[in-house]
C-alpha cells in the first residue's frame, strides 16, 4: 500500500488554544458538549468509583485475614462484598473504557470532530451521575446485602422486609446506569457509521474502534434486558405480580436466566474494549503492523455475537435442564477460541518488532500474562464435570478477577498512561510509572493466584467465616491486596503528579500512527484543523523519531520502503 | 482429614494435593483426572505464551535502527492456531459432558435422604422419618438427596465428593454420590443466602459399613427410648433437639445472653415479654409452644419476624422436651 496519501502529521505551528483552555468556569464543563471534556469528567468519575470499590475490596480482604471476626460482623461483611461488586461492575468496569477513554479517543481516532449526538452524550454522563447517586443512597441506607447479582428470592425478600429502601435504590440506580450505557452505545454506533472522514474505510479503522463498535452493539442489545429484569423485580414487590418469587408462583431460576442474559454479554462489554486497547499498545510499542488485523477485527464482532448465547454457563448447578447445560457448555467453548487467537496475534505482532518497554507497554505485557491465566482457567469452568466442583467457590472468584481486573483494569491503566499525554498535554515520570505497574502486577498475582487453590480445595465464595485450614492462602491473598492497592495508588499518583511537574507532551510521544497522534496534545476544541487524511492505521513507517523535539514526526514518503503495510 | 484442623494449615495443605481435598466418592478420581488434564493443557499454553513473550521482549528490544518489516499475516499459521485449540476444547467438552451425565443420573437403587435447606441450617430426613442436622451415609452404595428449600436459594456442596447442586424454593432438585472412604467430611452452602451463609455448614459421616450405619440410624431415631428407660431426662433430649433442629443458629443459651438473630434463651422461662404490637405475655409452656408453631403470632420486641415455623416438623413430645430444656436454662 505504498500509494497511501501522506497523513497530516505535522503542525507547523501549535494552535493557541486547546480544548482545556478554550473556555473556563464551572458551567463550561458542566454544560459542555465537547466529547473530550465529557470523557475527562467520566475519567474522574469512574476512577473515583474504582477507588471506592477498592476500599470495599480491601475491607473484605482484611476481614478474611482470620477465620472468624477480624473487623466487622456478618452483616457488615455481606454489605461490603455486595458494594464492592456492585460499584466495581456498574460504576467502574462497564463505563471505564468505553465511556471514559472511548469518549475521548473514539472521535479523534476516527478523524471526527465529535460524536454524532453531543447532547445525548452529555445526557449519558448525567444519567451515570444519577445512577451513581442512587448507589450512594443505597450505601448510606446501609442495606444492600444481596450480592451484586441480586438473586431472587433473597433480594425480593429483602425488598419486602424492613431494609427495602436500600435495595430499591440500588436496583433503580442500576436501571438508570443501564440507560447511560445504552445511549453511549447508540452514540458510538451512529458516530462510526456516519462520521468517518473520507478514506476511513471500515478496514482502515484502528482495532480499538472495532472493539468499541462491537461493545456498543452489545450495550444496545443486552442492556434493555437488564432494565426489564430490574423493573420486573420492583413490580413484583410493589404490585405482588409473581414473576421470580415462588411464594407468589414465580420462578427464581427465571431471574437467573434474565440476569445472565445481560450480565454475560456484559462481561464482553468489559473485556472487548480492553482487548482493543491492547492491540493499539502492542502495535505502537513494537513498531510493527498488527498481525492478523482482519482476524482481530472480525473476532471482536464474533465474540460480541457469540457472547449472547452462553449465559447459561453461570447456571450449571442451578437446576436448569441437563440438555440446556450441555448446549451452554459447548457454546462456551466456542467463545474461548477467538479470544485465544487474539493472544497469538499480539505475540506475533511483537515478533521481529522494535519493542520499547514504556509504561503502557508494561501494562500491555501484564495484560497478556494475566488475561492468559484468566482465559485458560475458564476452560476448567466450561468443562461440566469439573465446573460442578468449582462453581461458586474462590476458583471462580480468582478466574473472573484475572479476566475483569487483570484484563479490564490493567488495560484501562495502560490506556490511561498511553493517552495521558494526549489528554492532559503532560508527560508522566517513566520510572514511577514502571514501579506502579510492577506493584500492581505482583500484588495482583499474590492476591488472586492463591484463590484458585482455595476454591478447588472447597472454599465457597461470599463467606464471612471459614474453616481454619483455609487460612494460609487467605493471609497471602490479603497481603497481596494491600500491595495491589498501594500499586494502584502509586500508578494514579504518578499520573496526577505529572500535571504539575510533567514535561510538555509533544503531539506524538510514542510513535503511534492512528489519527489522534496527528493533532496536538491536548487537541484543539475541534480536534483537527483540517479534515485529516487517513492511512493504514498500523503502518509504522509513516513516522520517524526526531531526537531534536524528542517526538515522532512524519516520515517523508520518499524515505519509506513500503514493506510494513504489505500483506 | 478432620474437618477442622488448626495446626500449620498451609504446610499441611501443600503436603497433600495442592488443588483438591481428599477423594472420597466414586466420581472424585474422574473429576480430578479431568481437572489435571486441563491443568497441563493450560500449563502448556501458558508457558508457550509467556515464553514467546519473554523471548521477544529480550530479543527484539528497541534498537537505533529498527526493522519493521516482519510479516503482518500468515494464513497457515493463523489456521493452525485456530484449529488446534478447537480440537483440544472439543475433547474437554466431551469428557466434561460424560462426567456430568454420571453426576446427574442417580442409580435406581440409591438410598434416598430428603434434604430441607432453610436459613441457615440443613435438615436431613431418613427414610424412617427421623431427621437431624447431620448427614450420615453408608459407604460404597449410592445415596441420593432429594432437596427442597424453605426460603431462598441455597446450594449443597461436599468438596470431598466433588458434588454440588442448588436447592431452589418451589421445586425439587436432586444430587447423588457414592461415598468410598469412611470418615467425616465438610458440607457447605455455596449459594449466598443472607447473614449466616458462611455458617450454614454440616458434617457428613461416612460409616465403616452398612450395618454400622443401620445401627446408628436405629439408635438415633429412638429419640425418647432413653427417656422411657430412664437413661436420660426429657430436658437432655430437648437440648439435643435444639441442636439438631438448628434452634442454636438463632438462639444463644449462655448466661451472658449473647446476641443472635433471635432472643437469648437464658432465664426466659417465667419472664414477662413485650411484643412489637405493644402487648406482653408471660413466657410459659403455651407461649413457647405457640412461638415454635406460629412464630409470627407474637413477635418479641426488638426482633424481626424471621423465625421459621416448625409446625409439622416437631412432634408434640419433642416440643415438650424443648420446653423442659428451656426451663432448665437458668
Ligand atoms: C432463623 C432463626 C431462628 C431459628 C432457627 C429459630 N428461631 Fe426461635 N426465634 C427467632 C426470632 C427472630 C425470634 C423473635 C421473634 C419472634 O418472637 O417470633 C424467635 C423467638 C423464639 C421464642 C420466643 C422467645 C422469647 O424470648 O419470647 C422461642 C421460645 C423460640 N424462638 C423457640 C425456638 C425453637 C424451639 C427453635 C428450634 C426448634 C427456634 N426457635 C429456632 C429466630 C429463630
Ligand atoms: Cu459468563
Ligand atoms: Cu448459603
Amino acid at each position: 500500500m505504498a500509494t497511501v496519501a501522506e497523513p497530516m502529521l505535522a503542525h507547523k505551528h501549535e494552535p493557541e488554544e486547546n480544548y482545556l483552555t478554550c473556555s473556563s468556569g464551572f458551567l463550561s464543563w458542566a454544560m459542555t458538549l465537547d466529547h473530550k471534556r465529557i470523557g475527562v469528567m467520566y475519567l474522574f468519575a469512574v476512577t473515583a468509583s474504582m477507588l471506592l470499590g477498592g476500599v470495599f475490596a480491601l475491607l473484605v480482604r482484611i476481614e478474611l485475614l482470620t477465620p472468624d471476626k477480624t473487623l466487622m460482623d456478618h452483616n457488615t461483611y455481606n454489605h461490603m462484598f455486595t458494594l464492592h461488586g456492585a460499584v466495581m461492575v456498574f460504576l467502574f468496569i462497564i463505563p471505564s473504557i468505553p465511556a471514559a477513554l472511548g469518549n475521548f479517543i473514539l472521535p479523534v481516532m476516527l478523524g471526527a470532530k465529535d460524536v454524532a449526538f453531543p447532547r445525548l452524550n452529555l445526557a449519558s454522563f448525567y444519567l451515570w451521575v444519577a445512577g451513581a447517586i442512587f448507589f450512594l443512597m443505597a450505601i448510606a441506607m446501609g442495606s444492600l446485602d444481596t450480592g451484586w447479582t441480586f438473586y431472587t428470592p433473597y433480594s425480593s425478600s429483602v425488598i419486602s422486609g424492613s431494609q427495602a429502601g436500600g435495595i430499591v435504590a440500588a436496583v433503580f440506580g442500576a436501571f438508570i446506569l443501564g440507560f447511560s450505557s445504552i445511549f453511549t452505545g447508540l452514540n458510538f454506533i451512529v458516530t462510526v457509521h456516519t462520521l468517518r472522514p473520507p478514506g476511513m474505510t471500515w478496514f482502515r479503522m484502528p482495532l480499538f474502534l472495532w472493539a468499541l463498535y462491537a461493545t456498543s452493539v452489545i450495550q444496545l442489545l443486552a442492556t434493555p434486558v437488564l432494565g426489564i429484569t430490574l423493573l420486573l423485580l420492583i413490580l413484583e414487590r410493589t404490585l405482588g405480580i409473581g414473576v421470580f418469587d415462588p411464594a407468589l408462583g414465580g420462578d427464581p431460576v427465571l431471574f437467573q436466566h434474565f440476569f445472565w442474559f445481560y450480565s454475560h454479554p456484559a462481561v464482553y462489554i468489559m473485556i472487548l474494549p480492553a482487548m482493543g486497547i491492547i492491540s493499539e499498545l502492542i502495535a505502537t510499542f513494537s513498531r510493527r503492523h498488527i498481525f492478523g488485523y482482519r482476524f482481530i477485527a472480525y473476532s471482536s464482532i464474533a465474540i460480541a455475537l457469540l457472547g449472547f448465547l452462553v449465559w447459561g454457563h453461570h447456571m450449571f448447578t442451578s437446576g436448569q435442564s441437563p440438555l440446556a447445560t450441555v448446549i451452554f457448555s459447548a457454546l462456551t467453548f466456542t467463545v474461548s477460541i477467538p479470544s485465544a487467537i487474539k493472544v497469538f496475534n499480539w505475540l506475533a505482532t511483537m515478533y521481529k518488532g522494535s519493542i520499547s518497554l514504556a509504561t503502557p507497554m508494561l501494562y500491555a505485557q501484564s495484560f497478556i500474562f494475566l488475561f492468559t491465566i484468566g482465559g485458560l482457567t475458564g476452560l476448567f469452568l466450561g468443562t461440566l464435570a469439573v465446573d460442578i466442583h468449582l462453581h461458586d467457590t474462590y476458583f471462580v472468584v480468582a478466574h473472573f478477577h484475572y479476566v475483569m481486573m487483570g484484563g479490564t483494569l490493567i488495560a484501562f491503566l495502560g490506556g490511561m498512561y498511553y493517552w495521558w499525554p494526549k489528554i492532559t498535554g503532560k508527560m508522566y515520570n517513566e520510572l514511577w510509572g514502571a514501579i506502579g505497574c510492577l506493584m500492581v502486577f505482583v500484588g495482583f498475582n499474590l492476591t488472586f493466584f492463591p484463590q484458585f487453590m482455595l476454591g478447588s480445595q472447597g472454599m465457597p465464595r461470599r463467606y464471612y467465616t471459614y474453616l481454619p485450614h483455609f487460612q494460609g492462602y487467605h493471609v497471602i491473598s490479603t497481603i497481596g491486596a494491600l500491595v495491589l492497592g498501594t500499586g494502584i495508588g502509586v500508578a494514579l499518583a504518578t499520573l496526577l503528579w505529572s500535571l504539575w511537574t510533567g514535561r510538555k507532551a509533544p503531539a506524538n510521544p510514542w510513535g503511534g500512527v492512528t489519527l489522534e497522534w496527528t493533532c496536538s496534545s491536548p487537541p484543539p476544541l475541534a480536534n483537527f484543523e483540517k479534515t485529516p487524511t487517513v492511512g493504514d492505521p498500523y503502518d509504522m513507517e509513516q513516522v520517524k523519531w526526531d531526537a531534536k523535539t524528542e517526538s515522532w514526526i512524519p516520515r517523508p514518503v520518499s524515505e519509506r520502503t513500503g514493506n510494513s503495510a504489505s500483506h | 482429614m478432620l474437618p477442622i484442623q488448626t495446626a500449620l494449615p498451609l504446610c499441611e495443605m501443600l503436603a497433600g494435593d495442592v488443588f483438591f481435598p481428599q477423594q472420597a466418592s466414586t466420581i472424585a478420581p474422574g473429576v480430578d483426572k479431568l481437572f489435571y488434564f486441563i491443568f497441563w493443557v493450560c500449563v502448556f499454553f501458558f508457558v508457550l505464551v509467556v515464553g514467546f513473550m519473554t523471548a521477544f521482549l529480550l530479543k527484539y528490544r528497541r534498537k537505533e535502527n529498527f526493522d519493521a518489516s516482519g510479516p503482518t499475516h500468515n494464513t497457515l499459521l493463523e489456521a493452525t492456531w485456530s484449529v488446534l485449540p478447537f480440537f483440544i476444547v472439543c475433547y474437554m467438552f466431551y469428557e466434561g459432558v460424560i462426567g456430568y451425565m454420571d453426576l446427574r443420573s442417580a442409580p435406581e437403587s440409591a438410598y434416598e435422604i430428603k434434604v430441607r435447606a432453610k436459613k441457615w441450617a440443613w435438615e436431613f430426613t431418613y427414610p424412617n422419618g427421623y431427621s437431624t442436622n447431620e448427614l450420615h451415609v453408608p459407604p460404597n452404595s449410592p445415596v441420593s438427596l432429594l432437596m427442597q428449600s424453605d426460603d431462598v436459594l441455597h446450594s449443597l456442596f461436599i468438596p470431598a465428593f466433588r458434588v454440588k447442586m442448588d436447592v431452589v424454593p418451589g421445586r425439587y432438585t436432586k444430587l447423588w454420590f457414592d461415598a468410598t472412604v469412611p470418615g467425616k467430611y465438610d458440607l457447605e452452602c455455596t449459594e449466598y443466602c443472607g447473614e449466616k451463609h458462611s455458617e450454614m455448614l454440616a458434617i457428613v459421616t461416612v460409616h465403616n459399613d452398612r450395618s454400622e450405619f443401620d445401627a446408628w440410624l436405629a439408635k438415633a431415631s429412638d429419640v425418647f427410648g432413653p427417656v422411657d428407660r430412664g437413661e436420660k431426662t426429657l430436658a437432655q433430649v430437648g437440648s439435643e433437639l435444639a441442636l439438631r433442629k438448628g434452634c442454636g443458629q438463632c438462639h444463644s443459651i449462655d448466661p451472658q445472653k449473647s446476641k443472635k438473630t433471635g432472643p437469648a434463651w437464658w432465664g426466659i422461662f417465667g419472664e414477662d415479654h413485650q411484643f412489637v404490637d405493644g402487648t406482653s405475655a408471660k413466657v410459659d409452656e403455651n407461649y413457647i409452644r405457640e412461638s415454635v408453631l406460629k412464630p409470627t403470632a407474637k413477635v418479641v420486641k426488638g426482633y424481626g419476624g424471621n423465625m421459621p415455623s416448625f409446625a409439622g416438623q416437631l412432634k408434640d413430645r419433642e416440643i415438650d422436651a424443648l420446653i423442659e430444656y428451656i426451663k432448665t436454662l437458668k
